[in-house]
């Protein structure tokens, strides 16, 4: 910065020019407080949601920038929501980005004491591995009594009131098809 | 509709603490509070709901079927019924079969008991000449196929004579007829009965009765709002019921500003409902196919349709659905793979998978979303049944209980578990959030929205839409080759979704227009659950959900502004049925078509046709002085006076016939675990409700004055905080909420505090039966003792959202809870149940085993040696 | 100058903003609606990435905060009462009340503290260097310093590393208001118990809720620092109260500590600006 202007902008000097005498107004601006905007208006590109917590069903407004979320507020087009939120729905960023997010496939072998690392697509055929021997071991074919069962009764899925329709149809359809039918959710809770 | 909430002149909150767990649908209640509306929160707590409301109610935990019994009493006893509306559209004036017997007369019980079997023969409860079917519930109850029947119902048609059930009495006079048998069961219910039994006044009992009668009628309408407060209890679709009686009654169904809501807990609680993640349906609440109860296809579709109303399409709607899930290989031929699919038994609900796993039966569980070890009732059951499993996958944001229990459980802890001896392989696999996928949430008022994609997960997070459809897939190779029948049907799945993106993520919009279905031969999307076939011609994966990608179109993800709409918003999102935002809505409108009021207008016959605010809730020609003929059928048989079309009889029901476990009328029976007497019958509790006497991890605390009951002598319920949410995953893990409310607390009355010497802020232990836990106390006017049978009783609160890990950490609530559960719907009874506190932290270690050990075997003997005691006939389940 | 205040009902420095200057804007909390949720608190948070404070169970009813101060720019307080006989739990979002004579401004010696064209009073993160003379400057306490690690930018170095030390409160959202968007907490609010808006306009909707309240009978409804002729010559962010402002914790008749402070800093700013004229004769003589 040039001497001329660094004096200019000497504090005194501005509340004196700017009509400021007390120094309480424009003149002790600092460049930070010129320049401000809010950093939703940086967003590339903002997405409309839904508030993943309670099934009031609040509209919410997603803004991302580099390939994160930014910040998270309610929709204002929602006819149920009107732009409104609750603290839940308010922290939905602070959800997304938890710092106990786990980010990272983690597996406990049988009688292991730690979490061990796993690669995501060995898992995945671990897991498939499991389904199709315990189904394989544990198939009825007819109950004790002469009945069609066509099922095993030796795996069970939980969980669903959280999830999307999508995500729910899949499942039901999977399990159906594999003949597990312990498939539940929160509804009973 | 939340908005509709508005539009009310008296709200009733009860079973549900509004404000705190649904702040933001609370608007719609503060707005009709500022305009005028009587808010009535009736809860054993002051809540910020009770802080918000006109009027509070405080009454006993598991007291509200005697208060809203009562609410039925006063309005039948000073004849202040909507008298049109309850004989056109409900059905009041039908007659019952001569063989039922009230539970007045048998002390608590209904006809068609069988107290071997510790079951109803619900038979005894049908109308008289004729068989109905519920439209939601046990809806094959009292079916029996008979060997080589295949196709013709006894009375198909239904026994409807011109859209009406063959006996019915008109004046609602006959002793035999729904409006008398009402009378009579609740004839007890006074004030007086009221008042000792929930521990509230008379004078706040009859002032409760008197707003929602002045707020009912042609010009005014009430609404009632209720939650798990309700739901969670032995007897717990008995509360929701007595509520539709008194609603009835007072003409406040199917209009603006009226109705029964349910405020659901999860984004998606609704949809995971229709298209369930549920054991004993299949997507849009059709039977999954059972053990024993049919013999075959066509059986299977007789006992699960009725002849009369809109489930009289049920086998268009199955064959569309087997259809979506098997293409080309569900034919007319191979009875659409009907003989393939999997049966259930009468329970394969949660708790008896809990149940089943503690005995080593199940081998491998995948937990999407969920924490039972904190979340359900009698946690440490939980842990223990996890603990016996071969594999366990777990799938969420953050490490849970679910998932940590082998190693930080409190179960470690005393030492009866060792990590080193559990042989369950535990894979943790990091879920997606909602803005790092596509998907719709079904809300609490049937509205599907879709929310869009933000971002990418990151590392190895995926969507369970991802994880379902590449286990899918990985499973489908590993058996291509298979020769085995037991996986023809998993063959012949349908599991083809194009993919996107770098993770090949599957296309959440594909599997949504599948659950909307389309014409097979063209492709053609369909846009209405009418265009379904039953030969095979249509596809659908949920048939209540079709039409939400009519013409192509993602109508779950309209967003038009509510400010370019009217107040019902028709084109924001969609909602089930037929984008219908307020079901049955032809009773706005009077039998002959006019709206009952100019204030209350909503749906109206303009004399071709029916118009209004909203999607009418009827065939849109069908004329208000139509009349069925005989041998009509489905929608066909309904007449154009009876606004509850998926009714098998069109009108809505006093008197439940047809569907329910534990009774055609709801009854007052004291929680399982309970410090009084049921002061109306003999019976206690709901005779029907299932237990787990014998199975050793669920041990019950004596009740009703039993030797043993001094030692868990106070009322507990749990409930949620507005800064949590349910087990905590979701919320334990966010800072900024964790810091709201960092810890488990208690709340006591000043009065029970200074009786059991509790200090506020300092600690208390709190004990069952099953488990003893730590908790802040509390101490606030806002918790009251009440006066109950002339004995003072005390409540104490138990939020329930923590456990041993994430940000904030504590005891959970629910490891002091029983599994006894509702017969319908399996739901345990966390509202409700006993206790005994004392101050201090509770024991560490092996000590803490001891204590409750302890007590409970006092406990025991003081029971065993009390000649009161009789044992109870219950269902040993 | 200091017969001044009485007389002049616009905040002090505002009216230096000229053509940049806009309408003044404010608060309206009306605790009639407030059901309690605290979202305004998480809203605040989430926007201005206030740091989570302390898992601290204090055991005063449902509020865990306790307090305004530098990591808690919205807090919402519980009363519970026996009144006419019954249970009552009053409820109440507080923020800094923005004075229009504010103290804190009046004692910042570096500028940190100023008034914006809104008329609002925000403290400048860049410019704050920790000195704390606001902190008892200000009626309510709101001011305070942060005692935790830097969250945001680095402070200024001579601060050292181990803490913030800067003093931080609610800005109002200055940044959302200059993109045109309103403040966290009142958007997020799910009653409208937060209103915000042009002060004149909020000080008659507070005028016409509060005869609509006392007409229904609420008898001890009033309204807080909605009256420019009081110590402080009205808040920005004012309020409706059910009862007395003691009762929430509030001061009942807030004064303006820095009454005299303005003509002592004209006076001072009179001479600074000699020293400076005459320094700049010399430095910049041709």
């Amino acid at each position: 910065m040039a001497l001329g202007d660094k004096i200019a902008s000497w504090p005194v000097l501005r509340q004196l020019r700017e009509g400021d005498p007390l120094g309480l107004g424009p003149s002790v601006q600092s460049p930070r407080s010129r320049t401000l905007k809010p950093r939703i208006d940086d967003a590339e590109h903002v997405v409309q949601s839904i508030c993943p917590y309670c099934a009031v069903g609040c509209g919410q407004l997603v803004y991302v920038k580099d390939g994160d979320v930014t910040h998270i507020e309610g929709d204002p087009a929602s006819p149920i929501s009107r732009g409104r939120l609750c603290p839940k729905g308010q922290a939905s960023k602070s959800y997304v980005q938890s710092p106990l997010r786990e980010y990272k496939v983690k597996y406990r072998r049988p009688y292991g004491t730690t979490w061990e690392e796993l690669d995501l697509d060995t898992a995945m055929d671990m897991i498939a591995d499991r389904i199709v021997e315990t189904r394989a071991a544990t198939w009825q074919d007819e109950t004790d009594g002469g009945c069609p069962a066509n099922r095993t009764l030796a795996i069970g899925n939980l969980g669903g009131a959280t999830l999307d329709n999508e995500e729910n149809y899949l499942i039901k359809k999977l399990m159906t098809g594999l003949g597990i039918v312990q498939v539940e959710n929160q509804a009973r809770i | 509709m939340q908005q509709d909430l508005a539009n009310s002149d008296c709200i009733v909150i009860m079973g549900s603490n509004f404000a705190e767990n649904h702040p933001v649908g609370f608007q719609w209640v503060m707005e009709a509070r500022e305009r005028g509306a009587e808010i009535i929160h009736i809860d054993p707590r002051f809540t910020r709901t009770s802080a918000m409301a006109t009027k509070w109610v405080g009454i006993r935990a598991g007291s509200d079927i005697a208060f809203l019994g009562g609410v039925v009493n006063y309005i039948l006893q000073n004849d202040l019924w909507f008298d049109e509306y309850v004989r056109h559209y409900t059905n009041a004036p039908v007659i019952i079969n001569d063989g039922f017997v009230d539970a007045e007369e048998l002390d608590g019980l209904f006809a068609g008991w069988d107290p071997e079997q510790g079951e109803y023969e619900a038979t005894k409860w049908m109308y008289e000449g004729m068989e109905v079917h519920g439209s939601a519930g046990q809806r094959e109850q009292g079916f029996k196929p008979t060997k080589g029947e295949a196709s013709g119902h006894g009375g198909h048609g239904g026994g409807l004579h011109h859209g009406e059930p063959p006996s019915e009495d008109p004046d609602l006079s006959h002793p035999r007829c729904v409006f008398q048998i009402l009378k009579r069961h609740y004839q007890r219910y006074t004030p007086e009965l009221v008042a000792e039994t929930c521990g509230c006044s008379v004078e706040d009992f009859i002032s409760v009765c008197e707003s929602l009668v002045r707020n009912s009628g042609r010009e005014r309408t009430s609404a009632f709002a209720y939650a798990v407060g309700w739901t969670q209890h032995t007897v717990g679709v008995q509360y929701i019921r007595t509520a539709a009686i008194v609603q009835q009654l007072l003409g406040n169904i199917g209009r603006p500003g009226g109705g029964i809501m349910a405020l659901r807990g999860h984004a998606s609680i609704q949809g995971s409902t229709d298209i369930p993640t549920l054991y004993n349906i299949l997507p849009g609440y059709i039977p999954m196919p059972h053990t024993e109860k049919y013999g075959n296809y066509k059986t299977y579709v007789r006992a699960s349709s009725a002849p009369t109303g809109w489930w009289g399409h049920m086998d268009a709607y199955f064959v569309s659905l087997m259809k979506a899930y098997f293409g080309e290989n569900a034919t007319e031929e191979n009875d659409w793979l009907f003989e393939k699919l999997p049966r259930i038994d009468d329970d394969n609900s949660a708790y008896w998978t809990l149940e089943q796993m503690l005995e080593g039966n199940v081998k491998g569980y995948i937990i999407a979303g969920e924490n039972p070890a904190v979340g359900n009732a009698n946690g440490k059951a939980h842990r223990l049944a996890l603990a016996k499993l071969d594999w366990l996958v777990v799938r969420d944001l953050v490490e849970i209980e679910s998932a940590s229990f082998w190693y930080d459980s409190p179960e470690i802890e005393t030492g009866e578990l060792t990590t080193e001896k559990i042989p369950t392989e535990v894979f943790f696999m990091p879920g997606a959030a909602h803005t790092e996928k596509d998907g719709s949430f079904t809300n609490t008022q049937r509205l599907l929205q879709w929310h869009w994609q933000a971002t990418e997960p990151k590392g190895d997070c995926r969507s369970e839409l991802w994880f379902y459809f590449h286990l899918g897939r990985r499973i489908k190779q590993r058996l291509a080759d298979s020769k085995e029948p037991r996986d023809e049907l998993v063959k012949a799945l349908r599991w083809e979704y194009p993919t996107h993106s770098q993770i090949q993520e599957p296309d959440a919009e594909a599997v949504l227009a599948e659950v909307n279905g389309f014409e097979i031969a063209t492709r053609k999307f369909l846009s209405s659950y009418k265009e379904l076939k039953p030969d095979g011609t249509t596809s659908c994966g949920c048939w209540i959900y079709c039409g939400v990608f009519a013409d192509g179109i993602n109508q779950a993800a309209r967003k038009k502004p509510h400010w370019e709409q009217t107040y019902v918003a028709p084109e924001w999102a969609w909602a089930w049925p037929a984008n219908r935002r307020i079901l049955y809505n032809r009773a706005s409108a009077d039998p002959d078509g006019n709206p009952w009021s100019e204030r209350k207008k909503y749906v109206w016959w303009n004399g071709q046709k029916w118009e209004g605010e909203d999607v009418p809730d009827f065939d849109e020609e069908k004329s208000p002085d139509y009349t069925p003929p005989d041998g009509a059928e489905a929608e066909d048989a309904i007449a154009g006076d009876h606004p509850f079309i998926m009714q098998a009889d069109g009108r809505s029901w006093l008197f439940v016939p047809q569907g329910l476990e534990d009774g055609p009328l709801p009854t007052h029976y004291e929680p399982h675990e309970s410090p009084f007497d049921n002061p109306l019958y003999a019976q206690r509790a709901n005779p029907r409700r299932q237990q787990h006497t014998d199975a050793g991890w669920d041990p019950y605390n004596p009740v009703d004055g039993e030797g043993g009951a001094d030692l868990y002598p106070h009322v507990f319920t749990t409930y949620r905080l507005t800064e949590h949410h349910t087990a905590g995953g979701m919320t334990r893990s966010v800072p900024y909420l964790a810091e709201l409310q960092p810890a488990m607390f208690c709340e006591v009355s000043p009065e029970l505090a200074a009786e059991e010497g509790l200090e506020h802020g300092g600690w208390a232990t709190i004990y069952t039966t099953r488990a003893a836990i730590e908790a802040r106390v509390l101490v606030t006017r806002r918790m009251k003792p009440l006066v109950v049978n002339g004995r003072t009783t005390h409540q104490i609160g138990l939020p329930y959202h923590w456990g041993s890990q994430l940000l904030t950490r504590g005891d959970s609530a629910n490891d002091l809870m029983h599994a006894a559960l509702d017969p319908n719907v399996h739901i345990m009874e966390t509202k409700a149940a006993t206790c005994g506190i004392r101050p201090g932290r509770r024991p560490r270690g092996k000590a803490l085993v001891d204590f409750v050990a302890e007590l409970r075997e006092q406990a025991q003997s003081r029971r065993a040696q009390d000649p009161r005691v009789e044992p109870e006939k219950v269902r040993k389940t | 100058m200091s017969s001044l205040l009485q007389l002049n009902t616009d905040p002090d420095g505002w009216g230096a903003y000229g053509e940049k200057q806009r309408e003044r804007v404010g608060f309206f909390t009306d605790t009639s609606i407030c059901i309690g949720c605290k979202a305004c608190e998480v809203a605040c948070k989430e926007w201005n990435l206030v740091p989570e404070d302390g898992l601290e169970f204090t055991g005063e009813s449902y509020d865990n905060t306790s307090e305004l101060s530098a990591n808690t720019w919205r807090h919402v307080a519980f009363v519970e009462q026996q009144h006419d006989g019954g249970m009552r739990w009053l409820m109440e979002s507080d923020v800094c009340k923005h004075c229009t004579h504010a103290a804190c401004l009046d004692v910042c010696p570096t500028g940190a503290l100023f008034r914006t064209e809104y008329g609002t009073v925000v403290v400048q993160e860049d410019v704050c260097n920790g000195c704390g003379y606001c902190v008892p400057a200000c009626p309510f306490g709101v001011l305070d310093k942060r005692h935790l690690p830097a969250t945001t930018d680095p402070p200024p170095a001579f601060l050292g590393k181990k803490e913030d030390g800067r003093v931080w409160k609610c800005t109002l959202c200055y940044d959302r208001l200059k993109g045109g968007h309103e403040p966290a907490c009142a958007k997020a609010c799910p009653t409208k118990s937060i209103q915000f808006g042009p002060l004149d306009e909020l000080r008659e909707r507070a005028d016409e809720r509060l005869a609509k309240l006392q007409a229904g009978g609420v008898r001890d409804a009033q309204l807080y620092g909605r009256d420019p002729g009081d110590g402080v010559g009205g808040f920005g962010a004012f309020f409706l109260l059910l009862d007395d402002p003691e009762v929430y914790g509030l001061p009942p008749d807030p004064v303006v500590s820095t009454k005299r402070l303005p003509s002592m800093w004209a006076n001072m700013a009179i001479a600074a600006g000699a020293v400076v004229a005459g320094i700049a004769a010399t430095v910049l003589r041709p």
